[in-house]
């Protein structure tokens, strides 16, 4: 038991020392995205060193610059040097037409590139905006493989990746037991397709949406656990970003409009065992009724959305913490990084756990909303 | 704000990704896995029945051998309970004949007794008669050694037979 303790105890001291190092090298006393406050308008951006200018370190522009979209894949910061991978912009406006180039074009968004820049403040800050010739500033259409988009793509390959090739797998050996990924995954498999395909929408019927459902549950399971891996090309905040969810919210929407009975229709506008003059002249329940619909959609969407990005501002809060003690005084930064540690091994360990309850929240009440569209009658 | 509004750049790569990914994996994933993990259900359950099946035709056997041991258990202690009747039977038909043939001899013996007794008084009477012949004879030679006697004799007879 001591021995036990003990053992944790120097891994925990291990795994401190080993991240201090490391986010000390990512994010030196003086972070990263502090700089752009600084230097807005320098064109072009000369990378130069923050150590001298002293300021602080501003745990919000920090989290916030992980949590939101942006142009670029930041790696890393060493000594006020950003190291980042540059995304391709697409851009369509009427005046220019169509515009391809790289976000590198932008410096770290302190440069223009043409006539198109990263909006500072706004109704578009941190979106590219375009000046056009008559000085008014307008958004372009943009379809940007921004930080999101590259982080979703990646996550599609590995996707396609994985159930193809545990698919192979199970064409190649017929009537074996599974192995290795495919042992891994085809509880997962099985548990959706009994637990929640099965249980919510019924014996006769639930083949049809299988595919949908499966396809949902590991797309949201794998983009949250790529989501708290913090190295490149994983850690980009997918299913935390709301516009991921709602495309997965209308996909739901969509499969329950058009697969939805007679039955599930007049449960919404003429709601039987409802007295008549709830109903008649003011249609005050099939309102309720209606209205729910969509209500139940959206707060599917911001139940993920809203899961995934408060677990990684906790995450990065209580990394946050660390500099924050650090600029008052260096040894108090070492001292809190030992807590900090602690608290985001188990919050990583607490956020493991969200990754899959998300995820399974999501396609079961998917699943049920499909299993009540399909209703025949009572 | 900008964390929740959706970017309609955002959305156009998920809306593609997604549906490419639904795509991509109904038909090259799900379709042959969830094919492959029913088949091997169905041909396990199928083990299962199978093995159910193998056993209770084990158990019938198992019944089936039992019953014939039994029955020759029984065809055993029926044919030694009948072998034991026939011996008995025997031995006391056996008995039953000896006492007859005993009887029969005691019988026959008797009879032969009968008839040598009857032989016997046969002959005794006979020697009887021969020995009262002899004696009368004697007696009738000493009584008619004179004529007076013998005179006297005719004379009775005669007169027996006049009273005839």
């Amino acid at each position: 038991m001591v021995k036990k303790i003990k053992q944790w105890i120097s891994l925990l001291l291990l795994a401190g020392v080993f991240t201090f190092s490391l986010t000390s090298a990512i994010l030196p006393s003086s972070p990263a995205p502090t700089e752009k406050n600084e230097q807005t308008h320098s064109l072009p951006a000369e990378e130069q060193t923050s150590k001298e200018t002293g300021h602080h370190f501003d745990a919000e522009e920090m989290i916030m610059g992980h949590v939101l979209d942006s142009y670029e894949w930041h790696l890393l910061t060493i000594k006020g040097k950003h190291i980042s991978i540059p995304l391709p912009v697409i851009l369509y406006s009427k005046e220019k037409g169509l515009n391809i180039f790289l976000s590198s074009k932008f410096h770290h968004g302190h440069s223009s590139y043409k006539g198109f820049r990263i909006a500072e403040e706004g109704k578009y800050a941190g979106k590219i905006v375009e000046e056009t010739a008559d000085g008014q500033v307008v958004r372009p259409i943009d379809l940007s493989l921004t930080k999101t988009a590259v982080a979703l793509v990646f996550s599609v390959i590995l996707l396609i990746w994985i159930f193809t090739s545990i698919a192979r797998r199970y064409e190649k050996h017929r009537n074996e037991p599974p192995h290795g990924l495919q042992n891994l995954l085809e509880p997962l498999i099985i548990f959706i397709r009994d637990e929640v395909a099965k249980a919510s929408i019924g014996e006769e019927k639930y083949e049809k949406y299988l595919p949908y459902l499966l396809t949902l549950f590991f797309f949201i399971f794998i983009n949250n656990l790529l989501g708290l891996i913090p190295i490149f090309p994983a850690g980009a905040n997918v299913t935390g970003n709301i516009a991921i969810p709602t495309v997965m919210a209308l996909f739901t929407f969509a499969l329950v409009v058009v697969s939805a009975t007679k039955y599930f229709w007049i449960d919404i506008f003429n709601t039987p065992g409802v007295p008549w003059w709830l109903k008649f002249p003011f249609p005050l329940i099939p309102l309720i009724e209606f209205s729910s619909l969509f209500i139940k959609h959206i707060v599917l969407v911001i139940r993920l959305f809203a899961n995934i990005v408060a677990g990684h501002i906790v995450a990065l809060g209580f990394f946050a913490l660390i500099f924050i003690f650090g600029e008052m005084n260096t040894l108090a930064g070492y001292g809190i990084s030992v807590v900090t540690i602690a608290f985001t091994v188990f919050l990583t360990l607490l956020e493991l756990l969200v990754a899959f309850i998300q995820a399974y929240v999501f396609t079961l009440l998917s699943a049920l909303y499909i299993g009540l569209a399909l209703e025949e009658g009572h | 704000m900008e964390l929740v509004t959706p970017d309609a750049g955002l959305l156009f790569w998920m809306l593609l990704s997604f549906t490419l990914v639904l795509i991509v994996l109904k038909k090259f994933a799900w379709k042959p896995i969830l094919n492959s993990l029913k088949e091997r259900e169905e041909s396990i359950a199928e083990a299962l029945h199978a093995a159910e099946k193998a056993r209770e035709e084990m158990e019938k056997l198992k019944a089936d051998n039992e019953a014939i041991i039994r029955k020759a258990r029984a065809e055993r202690e029926k044919i030694l309970q009948e072998a034991r009747e026939i011996k008995i039977k025997i031995v006391e038909q056996a008995k039953e004949e000896a006492s007859q043939e005993a009887q029969k001899m005691i019988e026959l013996a008797r009879v032969n007794i009968r008839n040598e007794e009857a032989k016997a008084l046969e002959q005794i009477k006979a020697q009887v008669a021969d020995l009262s012949i002899r004696i009368a004879e004697k007696i009738l030679r000493e009584k008619l050694g004179d004529s007076t006697e013998q005179q006297k004799l005719v004379e009775k007879y005669l007169n027996d037979l006049q009273l005839n």
